[in-house]
């Protein structure tokens, strides 16, 4: 099951610049994602985690260092072997929606791959009910809200089957309720497929759900740990521009307004069992 | 307006028309505009109007709703027939009204002519009311299959249309956005003189094109990572059935013209 399946050694990437030197986008960095995890790549703009996501599936390569993923260097040989194991969500859902209904959509990928017409049916129809969008297969694009497109995104990268689904602002663009479908919908994978899962991020929120959250600051890697081990660093996350989740700010809030409370709380359900649990002692 | 007008928009149905493979029906609608030609007497004329109503009959599309989307048509229509009917002088004159003149062969020609116009704008609306958008490009991308010999880029030419077509309403949708945005800055596009209301597109459409680029850029950048290698390799998802009621179609295509050879003068 420990097997990797990602892994950067010492990546550096220098964006060409027109104008004299610039620094680089990705400085000497390294991590690791083993098979099964859900990792966190967050980040403010300009930290260089967009680059990292270029860099993982083969739109851009290294300068210095070396990208693996599923066991081989990414490089132009083989590049679209890796591709066809790894699926993609980018963050605008109107620009990566490529057929004209739901299920053409879908099953782009897989006529890309060669894939033979009974296995596509098969394949089309199985991605579509693990997001729970069967019911709007022969929908056109712009009848979906933006949470549905995302998921039919989310299907067309499960149809090839992938070792590695990696969200790129995945849910950024969305309304609350957009992006708690689609944080949903990644969860329920995670539960029934063990999929592995890189979510790149600026949105805390979304980050604690994972198990392994890396913290990416001008185009270095600052902190890698748990969600619980990387939110008790607080202050220096604001510092990045990194906005904490809610529940931890009410009790940063709430302990310095002299509330004793015990723990640090990343979810509100957390906050509120320990308030309420408080009050009756108090 | 634009709800009423409906050159080139798809009505999703079930009927004989709407079930046939799409190749069958562009091949159908080809040879049918060759043969329309073939017509030259009253005979001919009559033959083509009955089977165009056939055809409009099976496929379910209400006359009454053609005739009334195709209402900017028919003022072309009937200037045709009026342009045929007062310049053609020859044969009888049948009368003459001041400096207006009409002679029978007038008549005869604004009449077969605007038969021949009207069945021709009959079938090929039925074409697009039946078929979507997306089963023509395919239609079109198999059809043009043999081109591939001589380097035509037919695969490439026919993404190029679906992901046109894919994208129409996003634009739409975006013109209004942006049409919003420039009115709420004080832009006014709906007065004015003529030459005030054309410059006031640009700004229109510039954020427009911007964005557009963004669009294509993103959208490439998707393909490639879901492995868009171009058309080679590919299999196809959707998948053409060509039936015996396509072939049928075909052969009442064949017997038409032998009973407008028939006829012929």
């Amino acid at each position: 099951m420990n097997s990797e399946i990602l892994s950067f050694e010492n990546v550096t990437f220098t964006y060409n610049a027109e104008d004299g030197p610039v620094r680089p986008a990705v400085a000497d960095v390294s991590f690791s994602i083993q098979q099964g995890e859900w990792i966190a790549l967050v980040g403010h703009n300009g930290s260089g985690k967009s680059t990292i996501a270029k860099l993982m599936n083969g739109l851009l390569f290294p300068n210095k260092g070396k990208v693996k993923v599923f066991g081989q260097e990414m490089s132009e040989e083989t590049l679209w072997d890796i591709r066809s194991d790894l699926g993609m969500v980018f963050q605008n859902p109107d620009n990566q929606f490529v057929g004209a209904t739901v299920q053409d959509d879908v099953a782009f990928a897989l006529e890309n791959n060669g894939v033979p017409h009974a296995v596509m049916v098969e394949r089309v129809h199985e991605a579509l009910s693990q997001v729970k969008m069967e019911d709007y297969k022969d929908h056109e694009p712009h009848h979906l809200s933006g949470g549905q497109k995302q998921r039919v995104a989310i299907a067309g990268a499960l149809a090839m089957r992938p070792k590695l689904l990696i969200l790129d602002e995945a849910t950024s663009m969305l309304d609350p309720q957009g992006r708690m479908e689609v944080i949903e919908t990644i969860r329920r994978l995670r539960e029934s497929t063990g999929l592995t899962v890189i979510s790149i991020t600026h949105d805390l929120e979304e980050a604690a759900l994972a198990e392994r959250i890396i913290v990416m600051n001008l185009g270095q890697k600052n902190m890698e740990g748990t969600p619980a081990a990387v939110f008790s660093q607080g202050s220096k996350l604001t510092d990045m521009g990194l906005d904490l989740p809610f529940a931890m700010r009410m009790t940063h809030l709430l302990q310095e307004a002299g509330v004793g409370l015990q723990e640090e709380h990343m979810t509100e359900d957390k906050l509120v069992d320990e308030l309420w649990k408080y009050y009756s002692k108090a | 307006m634009m709800e009423k007008m409906i050159f080139g928009r798809f009505i999703p149905g079930d009927s004989v028309v709407h079930r046939m493979d799409p190749r069958a029906k562009i091949l159908f609608v080809f040879l049918f505009i060759a043969i329309v030609f073939v017509a030259n007497n009253a005979w001919g004329y009559a033959i083509l109007l009955g089977f165009t109503l056939l055809v409009v009959f099976l496929s379910k599309i209400r006359l009454y709703f053609l005739i009334n989307g195709l209402k900017p048509v028919f003022i072309l229509l009937i200037f045709t027939f009026f342009l045929h009917l007062f310049f053609t002088r020859e044969g009888d004159l049948l009368f003459s009204f001041g400096f207006i003149e009409v002679y029978e062969e007038g008549l005869r020609q604004g009449i077969f002519i605007s038969i021949r116009f009207l069945v021709l704008v009959f079938i090929t609306s039925v074409l697009t009311l039946t078929t979507s958008p997306i089963s023509i490009t395919d239609g079109i991308e198999v059809l043009l299959g043999p081109f591939k010999k001589i380097k035509l880029p037919v695969h490439e030419l026919a993404l190029m249309m679906s992901i046109s077509l894919r994208f129409i309403p996003t634009l739409m949708d975006e013109t209004g956005k942006i049409l919003k945005a420039q009115m709420a800055r004080g832009s006014d596009i709906g007065s004015g003189p003529m030459k005030e209301r054309v410059k006031a597109v640009v700004p229109l459409l510039i954020p427009l094109f911007v964005s557009a680029f963004k669009r294509a850029e993103d959208l490439a950048t998707a393909m490639e990572v879901r492995g868009y290698r171009g058309g080679e390799g590919r299999t196809r998802y959707r998948q053409l059935n060509w039936q015996l009621a396509d072939t049928l179609s075909l052969v009442l295509l064949a017997g038409l013209t032998a009973a407008l050879w028939y006829f012929r003068a």
